[in-house]
């Protein structure tokens, strides 16, 4: 899928989708608590991809985040991971407190989705939650045997970190828990913390890191650099992220983060956001 | 340009289909495309829907290049069922300017599924080579130019805006009725209003100079 870009927004309306027919805005919120758990499911899914964002929903979401009824065979709660997800589309900061509930989640994605919706919120006060997942260093980013992931999803927790504790009285704390992931073995993780050591520090070391990050020979994974590169705007980065190997979607979103950063801290037409204006306007 | 017989480049034509690795298949498509042969142009259009970046970008500055020789080929040879590949041709047409490309664009910008096609096309046709034209068909073909960008800098898709944007300031650039520049200056100054898109607004400021 390679036209699904890193950080497209979704602005279609809210009229249809391919998949299970149309729905209105009423029938979802209702569907939430329809006794088919699939209209359920597919209705909190629904909400977050149309960004239904009015309170209602949101209510309801909230509500959907504590379900028992929906549950896979091996425990976990699709719905919640759904209704998790689709919050931290919505803007919406009511939203916190119930998704700092699901941090305590048994099911893996439940928690992961909490602390991926959480790092968009922006609410600071999920810090020291967020840190507490963390607690046990590295034990928290060792392999589950038999399962495709990690003991923790540190990588959204990483994520969320960055975006979150900068600036804020748990910054050191944040940069002691998840320095030691620098040098974990998943590539994945590794990337997610030296976005969020950027973050945290400003310093280039972690950005020039990234840009070698480019280089890397699986596609999957230059993809996520430049998708980490224009999330922290560096600005160093961007005749790399140009001429890196991969699609000119994934490039031109990075750029963008580039230039979204040279605009909120100098002006629209400064020397360094005209060139990456050039870059952008090359890779149409 | 120099034209090679087509029998020299059957090796190098050989080349790309048998390389085995994407270094070597980018190195052989390199070979071919500095043959300037017409006979390689069906396969660099080719080597275009091979989900290989360095190779698609070799093979488009080959096509290039050849300049307008290759545009027929590339417009009949667009490739219907692989987006990627369709968008690299795209950008091939962009390059080369030639107006015979009008049509294709138009419908590219327009109605193509795939963003990346959309863009590529949306820039290409303000920058379309005018003075290729017949002098009697410029006014209609600008015409309908400027109808579609105007309406596709209102798409949702920020990068679609943005590719508006840029087509439009090349399309004001060319020679064109003084009513029409200041239908695009107006475009500009209240899209410099109303952008949501912070990028999309940058490049705004940077049309509007």
């Amino acid at each position: 899928m390679l036209e699904s870009s890193p950080g497209q927004p979704s602005n279609m309306p809210p009229v249809e989708s391919s998949e299970g027919g149309s729905l209105t805005v009423e029938q979802a919120i209702a569907n939430l608590t329809h006794p088919d758990l699939s209209l359920r499911y597919y209705a909190a899914w629904w909400l977050g991809k149309f960004r239904v964002s009015e309170p209602a929903a949101i209510d309801a979401l909230i509500v959907a985040l504590e379900d028992e009824s929906d549950r896979t065979e091996l425990g976990g709660y699709p719905l919640r991971r759904n209704a998790a997800r689709a919050l931290g589309k919505l803007s919406d900061r009511r939203a916190v407190s119930g998704l700092v509930r699901c941090l305590a989640c048994e099911d893996f994605y439940v928690r992961e989705a909490a602390a991926q919706s959480l790092g968009t919120l922006g609410d600071p006060i999920c810090i020291p939650d967020l840190l507490w997942l963390l607690q046990d260093g590295v034990e928290a980013a060792r392999p589950v045997s038999g399962r495709p992931h990690l003991a923790q999803p540190c990588e959204a927790l990483v994520e969320a970190l960055g975006l979150l504790a900068p600036g804020t009285e748990w910054q050191p704390e944040a940069i002691a828990r998840i320095q030691p992931f620098l040098s974990h073995p998943v590539d994945r993780l590794q990337y997610a913390t030296t976005r969020a050591m950027y973050q945290l520090t400003h310093e280039t070391v972690y950005g020039d890191r990234l840009i070698q990050a480019l280089a890397a020979s699986d596609i999957n994974l230059r993809r996520v650099a430049l998708s980490d590169l224009g999330a922290i705007g560096y600005l160093p980065a961007a005749d790399a992220i140009a001429s890196s190997a991969a699609e000119n979607s994934f490039k031109l979103f990075s750029l963008k983060g580039l230039l979204e950063r040279q605009v909120r801290e100098a002006t629209p037409l400064s020397e360094a956001a005209i060139k990456v204006m050039d870059l952008m306007d090359s890779l149409l | 340009m120099v034209v090679i017989e087509s029998t020299s480049v059957q090796p190098l034509i050989n080349a790309i289909e048998k390389a085995d690795s994407p270094e070597r298949l980018i190195g052989a498509v390199r070979a071919l495309a500095m043959a300037r042969s017409e006979a390689g142009i069906p396969v660099l259009i080719k080597v275009l829907g091979y989900n290989n970046p360095g190779a698609a970008v070799v093979a488009v500055n080959g096509l290039v290049q050849m300049g307008a020789v290759a545009v027929q080929p590339l417009l009949v040879l667009l490739d219907d069922y692989n987006y990627g590949a369709r968008a690299w041709a795209i950008r091939a047409l962009v390059m080369i300017a030639d107006p015979r490309a009008l049509d294709v664009l138009l419908s590219a910008a327009m109605t193509d599924f795939a963003p990346s096609v959309r863009r590529a096309a949306t820039k290409g046709l303000g920058m379309l080579q005018w003075q290729l034209l017949p002098e009697a068909q410029v006014t209609a073909a600008q015409f309908r130019v400027l109808e579609v960008l105007l309406a596709i800098a209102q798409d949702s898709d920020w990068s679609i805006r943005y590719a508006a944007v840029v087509g439009l300031q090349a399309l004001a650039t060319g020679s064109m009725r003084p009513e029409w520049l200041s239908q695009i200056s107006a475009t500009f100054q209240q899209m410099a209003e109303t952008e949501s898109d912070l990028a999309v607004q940058a490049r705004v400021y940077r049309a509007i100079g």
